[in-house]
């Protein structure tokens, strides 16, 4: 089977922007939730949030690019300029691909909601002012395939071009399937990630409503996966693009690889809209899938980076599949959720997450999660908190849970 | 009246299409401004609350520069 691993990585979380500073973010266990204003402004019944830091989309974008694009196309734009960067498809400062075949590009985004404050703009406008005043930048912002499409744009890349939505699966499931596009021979390179920006009045209050959001107002403790006081999780916004390519053509480039991307699963729980079964079985197959599609023995996995969304169904059913998976070796697996630090940013996390993942494999040091304080006793997995642990890693995991029921596991190796 | 409208046009086009005021000129095309066929039909829709006249697609079809379109609103305002 062809090998495929990463070469380059962009990210803008709200763990920090670029590789160096959301990692650091994310080792540091301080979490990025905050009082949200424009939340406040709008009364929402949950006012905290972890946003990316903040940037002049103007100036990042270009004169008018901004206002044609929302807000989740700004974020995917700057995640895959600094993966292209990073991976060297370009020379220095350039957005487009110039180092390799952009016709062999190809750009595979996940996104759970798509144009979400295109929406909160332009449906009252709509209702204030008539049809008649409804914008025609309406349909090419609000739809969820423009980060992908914009990106090709920008970049010149004309390989495939796709989005998958398994909403908060959605950056992980775009891995899988990007990997899958190179190992079909569609492509020789992909941008593969995970992009949201949904945190508008309209799906803060539509989250809170249906009890998914965290009650407690004081954002140094909101989110706090595994802890047994987590009643919620934190709305996060951000973005993360991964380049893959071939192990053939990263070597025949000299490109110098991060990790590969040993193995992909996916599963449905076919359970209920919303809630997790009890047990997990549908998180346990997507795992049970990575595994083999990885070949390598569960008992080589160190580290797993949980959905561990700090709502207490999710955390729960979480612990039990991993146990259904690795039985013993549980004991030996060092869990992080490092929502505790970014929040859940929806369709970017499994993505966001890849590449926390991959920087623990290739630094050997698992991220803390955040304001563990008690750990569930419910909750049977060490689970790292408090400061980084250092532990030499074969293989780590990451998992990812949408609602529908939509699962996604990765498995990355050493490269 | 003229000048009038362009002024109009001028606040739209930096303050909404983020156009460098110094670009703007009644010759200047849509075109070389940075706006496309969708920018157009936007700047429309603001024109509207701004002058209370809507030009509409058929009319927008032979507009290439910032004088054709403040001819149209002239027109229509007549």
């Amino acid at each position: 089977m062809t090998d495929v691993v990463v070469t380059g990585i962009g990210i803008l979380s709200p763990s920090g922007r670029g590789l160096d500073a959301a990692w650091a973010g994310a080792l540091s266990g301080r979490t990025a939730a905050a009082r949200d204003e424009l939340l406040a402004e709008m009364g929402t019944p949950v006012q905290i949030s972890c946003r990316v830091p903040a940037f002049d989309p103007d100036a990042e974008l270009g004169r008018g690019a901004a206002r044609r694009l929302d807000r989740f196309t700004h974020l995917a734009v700057i995640a895959a300029r600094e993966a292209i960067a990073h991976a060297g498809l370009s020379e220095a400062g350039e957005e487009r691909i110039t180092y390799v075949d952009a016709d062999r590009t190809g750009v595979m985004m996940g996104s759970g909601i798509g144009g979400a404050e295109t929406w909160a703009e332009e449906y009252p406008r709509y209702l204030d002012k008539g049809p008649g005043r409804v914008s025609p930048m309406f349909v090419p912002k609000m739809l969820s395939n423009p980060a992908a499409g914009t990106i090709a744009i920008r970049s010149g890349a004309r390989g495939p071009n796709m989005t998958v939505n398994t909403a908060c699966a959605a950056g992980a499931s775009a891995i899988h399937l990007g990997r899958d596009l190179l190992r079909a021979g569609a492509a020789d390179v992909i941008l593969a990630g995970g992009v949201e920006a949904g945190v508008t009045g309209l799906s803060v209050s539509a989250f809170a409503q249906m009890g998914a959001l965290t009650k407690n107002p004081d954002p140094a403790t909101a989110s706090r996966p595994f802890d047994v006081a987590r009643d919620g999780f934190v709305i996060g916004e951000g973005a993360a693009v991964l380049v893959l390519e071939t192990a053939e053509h990263a070597a025949g480039r000299g490109a110098t690889p991060l990790a590969v991307v040993a193995g992909a699963g996916a599963s449905a729980d076919a359970h209920h809209a919303t809630a997790p079964p009890e047990d997990g079985g549908g998180a346990r197959l997507a795992m049970q899938r990575a595994l083999a599609d990885a070949d390598v023995d569960p008992t080589v996995v160190g580290h797993l980076n949980a959905h561990g969304t700090s709502t207490p169904l999710n955390d729960a059913a979480e612990g039990r599949a991993l146990r259904a998976v690795f039985g013993d070796h549980t004991d030996r697996i060092a869990v992080s959720s490092t929502k505790g630090v970014t929040g859940h940013t929806l369709g970017a996390a499994g993505a966001i997450e890849a590449v926390f993942s991959i920087q623990a494999l290739r630094e050997g040091r698992v991220p803390p999660t955040a304001n563990l304080v008690d750990q569930d006793p419910e909750i049977d997995l060490d689970v790292v908190a408090g400061a980084p642990r250092e532990v030499t890693l074969q293989a780590v995991m990451s998992t990812s849970m949408g609602f529908g029921g939509q699962n996604a596991a990765l498995v990355f190796t050493p490269a | 009246m003229s000048q009038e409208l362009l002024a109009v046009f001028t606040e739209v086009l930096t303050e909404e299409f983020g156009v460098p005021e110094d670009e703007i000129a009644a010759e200047a095309t849509f075109e070389a401004l940075g706006l496309d066929s969708l920018d157009v039909v936007e700047l429309t829709l603001v024109l509207e609350e701004k002058v209370g006249v809507k030009l509409e697609d058929e009319e927008l079809e032979d507009v290439r520069t910032v004088q054709d379109a403040i001819d149209k609103v002239e027109e229509k305002q007549a």
